[in-house]
Order: structure tokens, then C-alpha cells, then sequence
């Protein structure tokens, strides 16, 4: 028996099926990201960080398949994905923009074990988001509210303008809870009277709202690649712990 | 199984621009997306060292001065990501396996499965046929120039039939073995063979 064989025969584990997601409600983000809150029946939970593939089929029967990361907190009901509307994408102008409540599409999951955080976990939590990147980490926030830990938690969040902040309603209101800040960055454009960064993240941004080293903050980078590979190496560079900082990035070909 | 549901309106590219080149579930793209699970290490060649070990045995090791020095491959080939995207074309140069065994004075790979160690402790497992005959090589060189840190420089693995989170970025280490260990990935609950055509994505696929 050859080594391919040895390894196609041996007893596999349960594959990941996939599920019929009937979408139930469709949230406007921005003009450009919407979330669909989905009922999947059979699934069986997730952990805040993790993703899905989503399968969808047209009428002649072709499909295309895609991984989007989930938005919504484990303990609560219904499966939220967030999705940006990407120009010239395949799958993405579609769960952004055609999909309405009563349609079908299927995904199966959760998928990733690396890219997680879950509230028992000791540390302080440092989040790192540009654009949709923020979606994993923003399921870890809601996790962290729905179970009502008292981690201390940052999230730097870089967006181009005011609007195009990702759940800002939402956000805005997690700030004024203890424990936990939220510091933006617009790139592109600022409102009057704007009184948080304006600039790309950077080192000195990193300094200056990131946890100290000596309490070896959990850190969490998403979003596009640029800004994880400037973000994990500045953090690396101040003393954060190589194995302390997890990445995950979002380019343009998602779609 | 029963149908999948129909997705209301949707249509995507359809079939006609598919080339049978694209595995299952894969589409084309033209760019090079990056995925890693950490911060890009720092390029080293002076410290750069790499290592074929049988068990915990040292059986070779190369500076990247020998290295550069080994008889250098070609190779055109397509490249699968199991994020589900497919680049076609894709030109590399480096040093075969069966280039580097021969090297370290090895008729055969010293075990039937290789556990592949890279720079910030990530590891790959794969049975030890799969990098045999020219299927894959140590790459150094992407489109004719330097292999950037993004994408894995100094030196990736290229293991193209395979998925290619398979092609471990910033290789350092081969560790032939007698049974098959899981690497990193493979842990938490990727495939452990990784075949595109199979679309052997998620362990149980």
C-alpha cells in the first residue's frame, strides 16, 4: 500500500455537510457592506472568529463558492455574515446586493480553529481592523458583551471615511461600556470636528493605543493586506509576542 | 443527496468561463492573495540555514550560499488556494527535492511521510511520494525575481498538485518520518492530504 493510499484509506472523520441557510433579514451597513442574519437549520455553533463557505446555485446549476467570516456572537440566535460588495466580484454583488429575506443559499462550517477567541481566555484583548476586517473581530466583541466578560479590550478600527464605518451605531455604544475602548481612524476623509486618527495605521498609532507588552495582550489583526502586514510587524518590532499576534487578511478577491 | 437549493437570480460567470484547468469550487484570479496566520518574518539570508533531518538525525544542511549553489529547477504550473482561488501559469525557480536528496547523498526519501517546519513554527505534512519526481521543489524565485517575505522569502515549498497552504511559506526544515504526523492547519481540521481535484478542503472531505 503506498503512503496516498495508507492515508486515503484510513477511517476519516465526519465531513462538514453542507446546509441549507434561509436568509431571514438584511441589514444596510453602508453602501457598500450589508449583513444577512441567516436561520441554518442543524447548525451547530460556532466560536467567534471563525468563517464559512458559502455555496450558491444558479438555475442551469452552476456554482460558486466563497468564505466569509461570521459577524454574529455564538450565544446568540440566527447566523450573521457581513459582506462587502466588491466590483467585478462573482458571489459578493450577490449576497450584497440581490439577496432579499426568503432566499436560500448554502454554507457549511464553522471553519478555522486558529483565527479565535473565546472570553476564558486569559489576557487582554488588543483588535486590529481595516474595512470589513472587522467583521471576525467584531463577532469576538459581541461574544465578549453576550457573556458579559470583563476582559479589557481596544479596538483600532481604520476606515476611509465616517461612513463607511462597519456597525458604527453599534460600536459607538460599546464604547461607553467598561472595559473597552474603540479608537478610529479615517483615511480618506474626516468630518468637522473630528477628534480620532486620520491617518493609515502605523507603529506610533499602535503605541499609542495598544496594550503594554508586559500584559502580553491576545492581538487580532484583519483586513487587507497593506495594513496586516504594516500593523504585525510594527506590533512585532514593539515587543508583542510573535505567537501572541494572529492575522487573518481580507483582499479583494473574496468576492 | 438532494439538490441544492437554487439561489434566487443568481447566474455568477456560469460555466462557459470556466477552463478545465479550475478544480471544483475554485474560480480564476489574476493577482496573488496573501494568507498567513502571523506577522511576515524578517528576511535573513545570513542566518538562513536548510535542514533534511530523518527522525530527530541531521542528514543535511545547506546556507543559502550552498543552496543558491544546488542545480536550480524551472517549473510553469497552476496553483489552487482552498479559499477557493485558482492562479493559472504561475513560473518558479528553486531546487527540486529529488535535487536536495540527491545532494545529501539519498537515493530515497528516508521516510514515507515528511513533516515540513517552516520560520514561526507553522508545519505541512505530506506522504514523501508527493515530493518526489520533479512534483515539487524548495522555490526561491517567482516571476523570475526574488521570492518576496509575503509570499513566503527567502524559500517557500511548492507542492502545486496540492492545495497550497500545503506550500509552506518560509521553509526551513524537511523532517522525513515513519508515520504520518499532522501539521498545522491540518490540526485544525484541514484536510490532511489537500487534493484540489478531490476538493479535499476540511477534514472528512
Amino acid at each position: 500500500m503506498t503512503a496516498i493510499e495508507r492515508a486515503v484509506a484510513a477511517p476519516g472523520p465526519k465531513r462538514l455537510q453542507w446546509m441549507t441557510a434561509n436568509v431571514r433579514e438584511v441589514i444596510e451597513e453602508t453602501s457598500r457592506v450589508r449583513s444577512l442574519v441567516l436561520d441554518v437549520p442543524g447548525w451547530c455553533g460556532h466560536r467567534a472568529g471563525q468563517h464559512v463557505d458559502v455555496r450558491l446555485t444558479g438555475e442551469d446549476g452552476y456554482q460558486a463558492q466563497r468564505s466569509y467570516s461570521i459577524a454574529s456572537a455564538p450565544e446568540t440566535p440566527g447566523l450573521v455574515i457581513t459582506v462587502e460588495r466588491i466590483i467585478e466580484g462573482e458571489v459578493s454583488p450577490y449576497l450584497a446586493g440581490e439577496v432579499r429575506p426568503g432566499d436560500r443559499f448554502e454554507l457549511r462550517g464553522p471553519i478555522g480553529g486558529y483565527f479565535v477567541w473565546t472570553a476564558p481566555l486569559d489576557g487582554h484583548l488588543f483588535l486590529v481592523a481595516g474595512g470589513s476586517g472587522i467583521v471576525p473581530l467584531m463577532a469576538m466583541l459581541r461574544h465578549r458583551a453576550a457573556v458579559n466578560s470583563d476582559t479589557p479590550a481596544t479596538l483600532l478600527y481604520s476606515s476611509r471615511t465616517v461612513e463607511d464605518i462597519i456597525y458604527r451605531a453599534e460600536l459607538q455604544s460599546l464604547d461607553r461600556q467598561a472595559n473597552i475602548k474603540i479608537v478610529h481612524t479615517l483615511t480618506r476623509m474626516q468630518p468637522a470636528g473630528w477628534s480620532g486618527f486620520s491617518r493609515r495605521i502605523d507603529r506610533a498609532m499602535l503605541e499609542a493605543t495598544c496594550f503594554p507588552v508586559a500584559v502580553r495582550p491576545r492581538i487580532f489583526v484583519c483586513g487587507p493586506t497593506p495594513l496586516v502586514e504594516i500593523a504585525a510587524r510594527a506590533l512585532r518590532d514593539i515587543g508583542h509576542l510573535q505567537n501572541l499576534i494572529k492575522t487573518e487578511r481580507f483582499g479583494p478577491t473574496g468576492g | 443527496m438532494s439538490d441544492p437549493p437554487v439561489s434566487r437570480g443568481f447566474r455568477g460567470r456560469g460555466r462557459g468561463a470556466q477552463s478545465a484547468r479550475i478544480p471544483p469550487g475554485q474560480h480564476l484570479v489574476s493577482d496573488f492573495p496573501i494568507l498567513s496566520a502571523g506577522p511576515t518574518p524578517e528576511p535573513d539570508l545570513t542566518g538562513w540555514r536548510f535542514a533534511i533531518e530523518e527522525g530527530q538525525s541531521p542528514i543535511g544542511r545547506w546556507n543559502w550560499h550552498e543552496f543558491e549553489a544546488l542545480p536550480q529547477t524551472e517549473v510553469t504550473v497552476d496553483i489552487h488556494c482552498v479559499t477557493t482561488w485558482s492562479k493559472l501559469d504561475t513560473h518558479w525557480r528553486g531546487v527540486s527535492i529529488d535535487t536536495l536528496l540527491e545532494a545529501a547523498g539519498l537515493a530515497e526519501p528516508p521516510g514515507p511521510f515528511v513533516l515540513v517546519h517552516c520560520d514561526g513554527g507553522y508545519t505541512t505534512n505530506l506522504p514523501s511520494e508527493d515530493i518526489l519526481d520533479g512534483k515539487a521543489m524548495i522555490a526561491t524565485r517567482f516571476e523570475d525575481e526574488p521570492l518576496d517575505p509575503e509570499h513566503g522569502g527567502p524559500a517557500r515549498l511548492l507542492v502545486p498538485h496540492l492545495y497550497f497552504w500545503k506550500s509552506a511559506k518560509w521553509v526551513r526544515k524537511l523532517q522525513f518520518l515513519d508515520h504520518d504526523q499532522r501539521g498545522f492547519w491540518e490540526e485544525l481540521g484541514y484536510h490532511s492530504y489537500g487534493d484540489p481535484w478531490r476538493e479535499q478542503r476540511y477534514d472528512g472531505d
